[in-house]
């Protein structure tokens, strides 16, 4: 009787959190509705106005779905040098050893700090340094966020990725230095090899990652609301655009936020389906 | 051949070098960011930092002028924080964990796996979507900001994590364990109670840890819809603030940005703080 | 790598009563002087070991497990040295050259591997793992001469008829008694001068087993081979000369017949008897 009960309670919980999550969907979309409705949805998401003037309101999303996919990517790209350096030595030649644990301890340490106090520092340090290098004048935009971002996201594309370069069985890696290998012959044609599509996907999950992120992004870029098309250009990421904007608006303009949520949560699940399909094919 | 293979070797050690370099290089930011974060808070961490609540403008403009540190304090953020996290908790825990048990005592079922599906999906939600949903579902049906949609939304974040931490540490318990004691004639319940649960304490007290460090820096949903409070307040049906939406509201008064600072070294040391008992425990309790 | 003999080890040597003279060959390949191998300092694994082995022969290192037999094996191609809590000392001599001071990339291509656990790359097609030592090491050979070198290798382990249609297929499909084969092919391919195999057939089924056994007997024509081998019977059917190691010495080298007839040492009788081991 007292077993029945439990595992209907442990059972009730799973299905509240199915509800809760078909809830966010439904919710998300409802709230969309409005907007797709005026503008149609490919409209909305094709257009570049953004005007909340009463009489010509009208909203779009591209400006703001192509600054997320710019700092993303740009993000991505930025932290791949890095972050792959830091897998190769904790996974790879330091596996195990005490050195590798402490970098590890490091890296745990950057992915704990908060979004906002990587987005004080982008803005009080590195910002100035931009300003100072001639590379743009104000220092916001999307090249000085993407840095952020990147700097963000390389705790998590290392520490994911050295959890897959670490899984390459010593036999393989022994028999590759029986035959002459280096190091570097070793990683390239042994390692390399058997945990590439893991690798990939943890840098897919970090860029699912940066897609999502909020306040440092939304401190740095600018928040302007035209499309950004140059390293330099300020502009807004549909977080940041939410961020921004979110608490002075109402009627149609809410819902153009909202709608982009919902875009923003597709493309985030998207990326991260994508990434942890690829992770269960490397396990098997 | 020997030349060549001397070649190759150096080659091995350039590539290890760059490699060493980039990982320095890549290191830079964080020595950065934890040198201006001592450097330019440490001096207003005093005994009102904590007691007192974040200054008014008026106040902050005239210690400015004498050169004086900024009156006030942190006080209603430190108190919010502690509310909506410990409220989140209440709520992310017990049902993080008893879906846990579910997926591990039932992993290959059809409903487990799409249970599993959601709260991976859940975990990938961007923060700033947690906060709408709250918004939608709190905010707009108490129609008013409150501390209970903070944690609410907070809660919405915490769950996937320990869900999933409370599956991975079970799975590692051996199965002789469960069986030993249904063979005792011990019902289920206490056997996952008192058996299971107990063994796996160190594994889902490190989840549970390192999900609250993680929503603790969280600005972007409180923002949505918590909004934010002057006063220490403790009523849960009314705004409130946390420390890390101040550090937000701090940024967009210039006559505040030393407390600024501060705020942020607090709250990088709580998080740290939280980190490192939750890897401590980890090594502690490791499952054997 | 220091060389220094050191003199405790020669006292050692010279007044431990149960080391005989150990073996005496005319053309030595391998030649072990005061090796010592230690995995934390001031506690040998190995110590002193003295031996010469005979070019073109197979050697059998025997002993119960944990007496350094694979470790010895392992400081001939200096694969200690991926480990940096393990020294080796003394001289290893591969034709009259000391390895551990040579180039180690060197002294690995000149001395084959073959692991207890077949291990072919599984991210490379079967001939590509017969070359793996070539493009592990940068070599490009013109597409005849690899295509002749992969035939050739295969049918040395006797793979050939049976992988050649399958040769641009990954190799994880092969039973464990065909991989540990195509690891022999991929050793044997970069043409070593002595093949150090590491208790080749432990796991494997004794089919496979006996399809190795009949395959190094055929080997050691080209290559000279020392092998360990926890397994007695082994030793006695395949190799020339036998090594009897116990707690990390070597107790007992002779003649494989020598040996199992009239062994020198009790240690050794004690352990061929099957009383310990």
């Amino acid at each position: 009787m007292k077993d029945l009960l439990f595992k209907k309670a442990l059972f009730t919980a799973s299905l509240l959190l199915l509800l809760i999550g078909a809830g966010m969907v439904y919710t998300l979309f409802d709230g969309a509705l409005p907007a797709f409705d005026a503008f149609g949805f490919f409209k909305f998401i094709g257009s570049t106005a953004w005007d909340p003037h009463p009489d010509r309101e009208a909203y779009g999303a591209l400006p703001f779905i192509v600054g997320t996919l710019f700092t993303a990517f740009l993000a991505l790209l930025i932290a791949i040098p890095f972050a792959l350096p830091v897998a190769l030595f904790t996974g790879v030649y330091y596996r195990g050893t005490k050195a590798a644990h402490i970098i590890g301890a490091i890296v745990d340490l950057l992915a704990g700090i908060p979004s906002i106090v990587y987005g004080l520092w982008g803005f009080y340090t590195l910002r100035p340094w931009i300003i100072e290098s001639g590379f743009s004048t104000g220092g916001f935009g999307i090249f000085t966020s993407a840095v952020v971002l990147a700097i963000m996201i390389i705790p998590y594309a290392s520490s994911l990725s050295a959890e897959f370069l670490s899984m390459v069985p010593n036999d393989l890696k022994e028999g590759a230095y029986s035959l002459g290998a280096t190091r570097l012959d070793m990683i390239q044609q042994v390692v390399f090899p058997f945990a590439g599509s893991g690798i990939f996907a943890s840098f897919i999950l970090a860029l699912g990652r940066a897609l999502g992120e909020t306040m440092a992004v939304t401190m740095l870029i600018g928040n302007t609301n035209n499309l950004p098309l140059s390293l330099t250009a300020t502009g807004n990421t549909m977080a940041s655009v939410i961020a921004n904007q979110f608490g002075e608006a109402d009627g149609l303009k809410l819902s153009a936020l909202i709608a982009i949520a919902f875009l923003l949560f597709i493309l985030t699940a998207l990326i991260n389906l994508a990434g942890k399909f690829i992770i269960k094919r490397f396990n098997q | 051949m020997i030349t060549h293979t001397k070649f190759r070797q150096l080659k091995d050690k350039g590539f290890f070098i760059l490699i060493c370099l980039l990982m320095s290089l890549g290191a830079l930011p964080l020595v950065s960011i934890l040198f201006e974060l001592i450097r330019k808070g440490y001096k207003q961490l005093n005994i009102a930092f904590f007691t007192e609540t974040a200054p008014s403008t008026l106040d902050a403009m005239l210690a400015a002028g004498t050169g004086d540190v900024i009156p006030g304090g942190i006080a209603n953020g430190i108190i919010g924080t502690l509310i909506m996290v410990s409220l989140a908790s209440a709520v992310a825990i017990p049902i993080g964990i008893m879906i846990g048990i579910y997926l591990a005592e039932k992993p290959t079922a059809i409903f487990s796996n799409i249970v599993r599906f959601v709260a991976d999906l859940m975990q990938g939600v961007p923060s700033i979507v947690i906060g709408i949903i709250s918004y939608a579902w709190i905010v707009c049906s108490f129609q008013s900001y409150s501390a209970l949609a903070g944690a609410f939304a907070l809660s919405l974040m915490m769950a996937p994590l320990i869900i999933r931490s409370t599956e991975e540490t079970l799975k590692m318990l051996p199965p002789s364990l469960k069986e030993a004691g249904l063979a005792l004639g011990a019902s289920y319940t206490s056997v996952v109670l008192k058996i299971l649960l107990p063994a796996a304490f160190g594994g889902l007290f490190t989840g549970i840890l390192l999900s609250i460090s993680r929503v603790t820096g969280e600005t972007a949903p409180i923002m949505l819809t918590a909004l934010g409070s002057s006063m220490i307040t403790v009523d849960v049906m009314r705004p409130m603030s946390a420390v890390p939406l101040l550090i937000w509201e701090f940024y967009n008064d210039p006559n505040l940005m030393d407390m600024i600072w501060s705020c942020s070294l607090f709250l990088l040391m709580l998080i740290l703080t939280l980190n490192i008992i939750a890897k401590f425990i980890a090594h502690r309790w490791k499952i054997q | 790598m220091e060389n220094t003999v050191n003199n405790n080890m020669i006292d050692t040597l010279i007044t431990s009563n149960n080391v005989r003279t150990p073996l005496i060959v005319e053309d030595a390949i391998l030649t072990f002087k005061d090796v010592c191998v230690s995995y934390a300092p001031g506690k040998n694994a190995i110590e002193s070991v003295n031996a010469a082995v005979e070019k073109g022969k197979i050697t059998a290192i025997m002993g119960p497990s944990g007496c350094g037999k694979s470790t010895l094996l392992r400081a001939v191609n200096r694969m200690h040295e991926l480990y940096d809590y393990i020294k080796v000392t003394g001289e290893i001599l591969l034709n009259d050259q000391d390895v551990l001071k040579m180039n180690a990339m060197e002294v690995r291509r000149n001395a084959g591997m073959v692991f207890q656990r077949p291990n072919p790359f599984p991210n490379m097609s079967i001939f590509d793992n017969v070359l793996a030592g070539y493009s592990l090491n940068g070599i490009k050979l013109p597409k005849a001469e690899r295509e002749a070198l992969v035939e050739q290798s295969l049918r040395n382990v006797v793979l050939w008829d049976e992988v050649k249609d399958l040769l641009n297929k990954k190799g994880s499909f092969l039973s464990g008694g065909q991989q540990q084969r195509l690891c022999i092919a991929r050793a044997i391919a970069l043409k070593p001068e002595v093949l150090l195999m590491d208790e080749p057939t432990s796991a494997l089924d004794p089919i496979a087993t006996n399809h190795i056994e009949e395959l190094l007997l055929t080997l050691k024509k080209e290559f000279s081979i020392v092998i360990v081998t926890h397994n007695m019977s082994q030793a006695a059917r395949i190799s020339d000369n036998s090594m009897f190691m116990y707690m990390g010495e070597l107790i007992e080298y002779d003649r494989t017949n020598t040996m199992f007839t009239n062994p020198a040492c009790q240690k050794t009788e004690e352990y061929l008897t099957g009383r310990f081991g």
